[in-house]
């Protein structure tokens, strides 16, 4: 039924399965964003059940899936700003690739958030580069050459020439999101911590959008601004409910705090992290299988409460 | 809930947030992420800034959170937040724009002069650790009026004549360069041992203050670079009965950061 095409344009719904092997191929560039909020985890385990190989993996803040999808092989390149376990310690395998190229080495191109932020905003609106006031005097611009000054074409407060940082655009091929809702279409409405998503998604080639639930039509449309990121910019719609974890998806389930702790061991043993990946991982068949695996009363200690919105009138003409 | 005798001796953290705390004094909007410079920021609200407004990294402004906070994303930021905003709004138009008075950094070193390194310790391309790098770091000192830092470690390896990486440099290092920050830089460096403190451009940092019990000299030992001190140093006072009971009972009654 979710397939059907609606009146307005054809359904873009489609298994976790079915979209990675669309749209995430061998050597391609991969945005995943989220910031802690909506970490398309799912996702990102589909690709390593797939065997992606030699992805550039574009992220503000690197965290466990990252670190998985390292561990599993799928990644020779890694963009970020953050490359550490939250605030819960440390991704074992990603310090072991840059730090003793163990098992192999990873290149890593190292930026500040707000350098991420604006290669995102380059690239969702093609323009050549992005101007910010960061960087001067950092040591960065000496191990990353796509950090670079620029003489500013118009005078400075103060009259005189002004110099500033810029940073390129980023296109990637693919951008993954999480979110709790779309319609069949597209339109995905996000509520919390939006990050960087929507400039994410309108950066790259093609969008593929995790998704807690679809709603009908109605839905979206009676509160169009929580709408961040419309039909137009979407390729996939996937259904996965509980796909964010061990993040969270506000008013859907909290995050798993203990999870993130309990990372920073599991990655610091290579075995150990193996047989996680062997269980969890290439052990489920899909994120049901490990949702259902974690059972009902692992979930139940993730529950939330509710605290709903005062809903707002749109008006309509009389 | 057991609660805890207000004349039990402070323990580090609570030493931390309390000094820090004071400094908070008169500020309006502050940018700090989680750990002490939460406990900080809530302690002054409660004492010597009603006011203060916390900025979080995640893009929330002026939270009112059910629970104490377990990261800069806790989905008790959000819930009942004045203001949630995406991150070009954050980085570009709170920070970039000029709206923070204070940002709290934390760093694996810093030097003389207040330049932070997150990056590496060894040399970046085969470093001995991988650190996370700058999250946004590097926008906070650049644009908010002051930076304080919180030290846990003050020790000539983490206070060091070189840094092994500068991820995150003081406006100093951004003239230098021909390009103007916002901001001053580090203002204020809180450790265990003392306050060390700088009003801007073209001043390296001085001990201005000893926690109780501690010399200068053995600051200075503890610092890696020849440290200045000022004309007079003063003494820290220390946290008392009422600072305590706040922060033990009214902003982390589960122990949650004050470990």
């Amino acid at each position: 039924m979710e397939r059907t095409d609606t009146a307005d344009g054809p359904s873009k719904v489609m298994s976790m399965k079915e979209a990675v092997a669309a749209f995430v191929h061998d050597g391609a560039t991969v945005s995943i964003e989220g910031f802690t909020h909506l970490v398309p985890t799912a996702a990102g385990h589909e690709i390593i059940r797939q065997g992606r190989k030699d992805l550039t993996v574009v992220r503000m803040t690197a965290d466990i899936v990252v670190d998985q999808m390292i561990a599993a092989g799928c990644v020779s390149r890694l963009v970020s700003s953050f490359v550490g376990n939250s605030s819960a310690g440390s991704l074992g395998e990603l310090r072991r690739r840059i730090e003793r190229a163990d098992p192999a080495p990873l290149a890593f191109e190292e930026y500040s958030h707000y350098g991420m932020v604006c290669r995102y905003l380059a690239g969702s609106q093609r323009l050549p580069f992005y101007p910010l006031r960061s960087y001067g005097g950092s040591d960065l611009p000496g191990v990353n050459s796509d950090l670079r000054k620029v003489t500013s074409p118009y005078p400075g407060p103060d009259g005189e020439q002004e110099q500033i940082y810029v940073v390129p655009p980023v296109n990637p091929d693919v951008t993954i999101i999480h979110a709790q809702r779309a319609d069949r279409r597209g339109n995905t409405q996000i509520w919390g911590l939006t990050g960087i998503q929507a400039e994410a998604v309108y950066a790259a080639d093609k969008a593929i959008v995790v998704v807690e639930e679809i709603v009908e039509d109605e839905v979206v449309r009676s509160d169009p601004n929580r709408t961040l990121v419309p039909s137009h910019a979407v390729d996939a719609v996937v259904v996965c409910p509980r796909g964010a974890h061990p993040s969270f998806a506000q008013g859907y389930y909290d995050r798993d705090n203990a999870f993130y702790r309990a990372w920073s061991h599991i990655s610091r043993d290579p075995e150990r992290l193996r047989e996680w990946l062997a269980e969890w991982v290439y052990g489920t068949a899909d994120h049901a299988e490990y949702v259902d695996k974690l059972g009902e009363d692992f979930w139940a200690g993730l529950a939330v409460g509710e605290a709903l919105s005062e809903p707002v009138n749109y008006g309509r003409r009389l | 809930m057991t609660t805890t005798a207000p004349e039990a001796a402070a323990t580090s953290s609570e030493l931390l947030s309390v000094v820090a705390s004071r400094e908070l004094a008169a500020r309006r909007t502050v940018f700090a992420g989680i750990g002490l410079p939460t406990l900080a920021t809530e302690l002054a609200r409660l004492t010597v800034a009603p006011q203060i407004e916390v900025v979080y990294e995640s893009g929330v402004c002026g939270a009112h959170p059910s629970h104490l906070p377990e990261t800069i994303a806790d989905a008790v930021l959000i819930s009942g937040a004045e203001a949630v905003l995406s991150m070009p709004a954050l980085f570009g138009c709170v920070l970039q724009g000029g709206h923070i008075d204070v940002g709290f950094l934390g760093a694996a070193q810093i030097d003389r002069w207040g330049n932070l390194n997150t990056s590496v310790i060894g040399d970046w391309e085969n470093p001995t650790v991988r650190l996370p790098g700058s999250g946004g770091a590097i926008e906070v000192m650049a644009n908010s009026r002051e930076v304080f830092v919180v030290m846990r470690r003050h020790d000539p390896r983490s206070f060091t004549e070189t840094l092994d990486f500068c991820t995150t440099p003081g406006p100093d290092r951004a003239i230098a360069e021909g390009i103007r920050p916002l901001g001053a830089g580090v203002t204020r460096v809180i450790t265990e041992l003392g306050i060390l403190a700088r009003s801007g451009v073209g001043e390296e940092l001085r001990l201005v203050a000893v926690q109780p019990g501690v010399t200068v000299e053995q600051v200075r030992e503890a610092t890696g670079w020849d440290l200045r001190v000022a004309g007079s140093v003063g003494t820290v006072p220390p946290p008392t009965g009422a600072e305590l009971r706040l922060l033990r009972e009214d902003v982390d009654p589960g122990r949650v950061y004050l470990r």
